[in-house]
């Protein structure tokens, strides 16, 4: 029965962290940058719900509030990057570490109970009587569709298709007349909002908002990214990759679900985490190194 | 047209690795001019290209185009009337995108970008159209990634690119360099089929003397950042190979040493 209740809990919680990565994949695939933003917008986009709630917010509007923090940490990112010309890595950096300042201002404290607090979920919960781990899933879904269809309409148009250009050469969009100081800070906007949303998401369901919830989130982010990748591929149309980056968010909670079940101390989960990334990271290129050679010694061996 | 004043760029000021690469560099370009621009390494035929084109900044003069003061717009800003073609062919086209988007994207070179859908069922038939006179069969692949063509199939797309907006100006710099012969002459050959129907005017860098003299109405040599010879009608049309060298060494004082150039 555990770990039933554990799975429930493993895809609930990977659907809500899946917006996450897909904020992380349209800054680290789309417009190929390592943007370290996340673990900072994450907890912001906690902080910001937590307050709102507190102060008898709308659990929506404090959704919506939330993102839109997250807009603009992005926003700051962004500018780092493209108008002081910092290295992203760094720019995302100092972001990031400004940010857990600025939560900490934000709540006032690092941590913010919120069990007395309505939520969307419990709304719903009260609204339909159905279980809480349902109700996380079917706001999850729904949320995670919307999010989805929006990203897959945004990256067709005009704009949209400039922004994933500018990740493949900058050089040719500029030469387009496209200004690519805006393409990168938009997709860096887009990306943190969607990061917010999420962390404001988590906050809700777990009930309570933490400074330190963000730490670690790129790499989760990265981990879900390539576990999609790894099982339905690189290549796919944009919708299908999409789809794939929740669904690998699902497959990474459920493989911790299963460590920890199976007694992993959960101080150990990030570290799990990070050789789980390097892992899959490493796969596809041992992969192609070896099909080369088998392709090798099968040409070569026939010539003899 | 196209006109350059007094334009300078110092690499590096200050230092070891200081390089003049344009001095006090003057160049009026007439309407439908088609100039091919040849010259040693370093001569700063390069830099002239990325110059007009906004790549950097220069450092003092005026660069006016179709009447207007561009010296300061940005590289973006300039591209709504320029043009171009790279000499790396990966460098003119997005690779993981598919030929008809990069099109699209070419299709609204300085025009705004908002949220309508970043290519219409038109534009997909026009650059079936399009695509069928490059003579590569592309149109049967639209929906292929970039990163899928050859070479010279990416730099006949870039060309087809830059020129599908007439832009009031064309940079190509040494755009077939990168490609095997049979593909250089054919993707030229495409240059200046397109140029001679949208009369456009061109801004050509070769380091192909026999196609320096055979191609367009006007040809320019630079040594170290200045225009040592300017010749054009039926003057350029008599020029030989030999003459060319002659001038160089007229004008630098040196051999013209560069295997690249003799080979041509």
């Amino acid at each position: 029965m555990g770990i039933v209740l554990a799975m429930q809990g493993a895809l609930s919680q990977g659907i809500l962290w899946g917006l996450m990565a897909l904020g992380v994949y349209i800054t680290f695939r789309l417009l190929d940058i390592a943007d370290l933003t996340v673990d900072g917008s994450f907890a912001t986009g906690g902080a910001v719900c937590a307050v709102c709630l507190v102060n008898g917010v709308n659990p929506i509007l404090a959704l919506i509030l939330s993102t839109i923090a997250g807009f603009i940490a992005g926003w700051i990112t962004g500018v780092l990057h493209t108008k002081c010309q910092i290295p992203a890595i760094l720019a995302g950096i100092l972001t990031q570490i400004g940010l857990y300042s600025i939560n900490l201002r934000i709540m006032g404290r690092s941590n913010t109970p919120l069990l007395q607090y309505d939520n969307v979920f419990s709304q719903l919960e009260e609204l339909t009587g159905l279980s809480s781990n349902w109700v996380v899933l079917i706001i999850g879904l729904i949320v995670t569709i919307l999010v989805i269809v929006a990203l897959y309409w945004y990256f067709g148009t005009e704009i949209g298709s400039s922004i994933r250009a500018t990740g493949n050469n900058e050089q040719m969009v500029r030469a387009l007349g496209v200004n690519t100081n805006v393409t990168k800070t938009l997709g860096l906007m887009i990306s943190n909002g969607l990061i917010a949303l999420s962390g404001a998401l988590v906050t809700q369901q777990q009930g309570y908002a933490d400074v330190r919830m963000g730490i670690g989130a790129i790499v989760i982010g990265l981990a879900s990214i390539v576990i999609g990748e790894v099982i339905f591929g690189h290549k796919g149309a944009f919708g299908t990759r999409l789809t794939s980056i929740v669904v690998g968010s699902v497959i990474y909670r459920i493989i911790v679900a299963v460590v920890l079940q199976m007694g992993l101390n959960t101080d150990d989960l990030k570290l799990l985490t990070a050789i789980l990334v390097a892992i899959a990271l490493t796969v596809p290129i041992v992969m192609n190194k070896q099909k080369q050679l088998s392709m090798y010694k099968k040409l070569t061996g026939k010539e003899k | 047209m196209l006109q350059i004043k007094n334009v300078s760029k110092t690499f590096n000021p200050g230092t070891v690795n200081e390089k003049k690469a344009l001095d006090r560099l003057n160049l009026h370009v007439e309407e439908g001019d088609f100039i091919t621009i040849i010259g040693g390494n370093g001569a700063g035929k390069s830099t002239l290209m990325n110059m007009v084109a906004g790549v950097y900044p220069i450092d003092c003069g005026t660069i006016y185009l179709d009447g207007k003061n561009i010296s300061l717009q940005a590289e973006y800003q300039r591209a709504q009337m320029i043009g171009r073609v790279f000499q790396d062919p990966m460098l003119g086209t997005a690779a993981d995108m598919a030929i008809q988007e990069n099109l699209a994207m070419a299709n609204r070179r300085g025009k705004k970008r908002g949220l309508k859908w970043g290519i219409t069922p038109k534009e997909k038939e026009i650059f079936h159209e399009q695509l069928k006179r490059l003579g590569l069969g592309l149109e049967d692949r639209m929906t292929s990634k970039v990163g899928l063509l050859s070479g010279g199939q990416r730099q006949a797309l870039t060309l087809l690119m830059a020129t599908l907006i007439k832009p009031k100006l064309l940079l190509l710099d040494e755009h077939t360099a990168a490609l095997d012969p049979r593909t250089a002459k054919k993707v030229l050959d495409l240059t200046n089929e397109i140029v001679n129907e949208q009369n456009l005017t061109t801004l050509m860098v070769t380091h192909n003397m026999q196609d320096a003299i055979h191609i367009g109405n006007r040809l320019i040599m630079m040594h170290e950042g200045k225009i040592i010879y300017d010749v054009k009608g039926e003057e350029k049309k008599q020029l030989k190979v030999s003459d060319l060298l002659k001038k160089f060494e007229e004008a630098s004082g040196e051999e013209f040493a560069n295997d690249r150039m003799m080979l041509g």
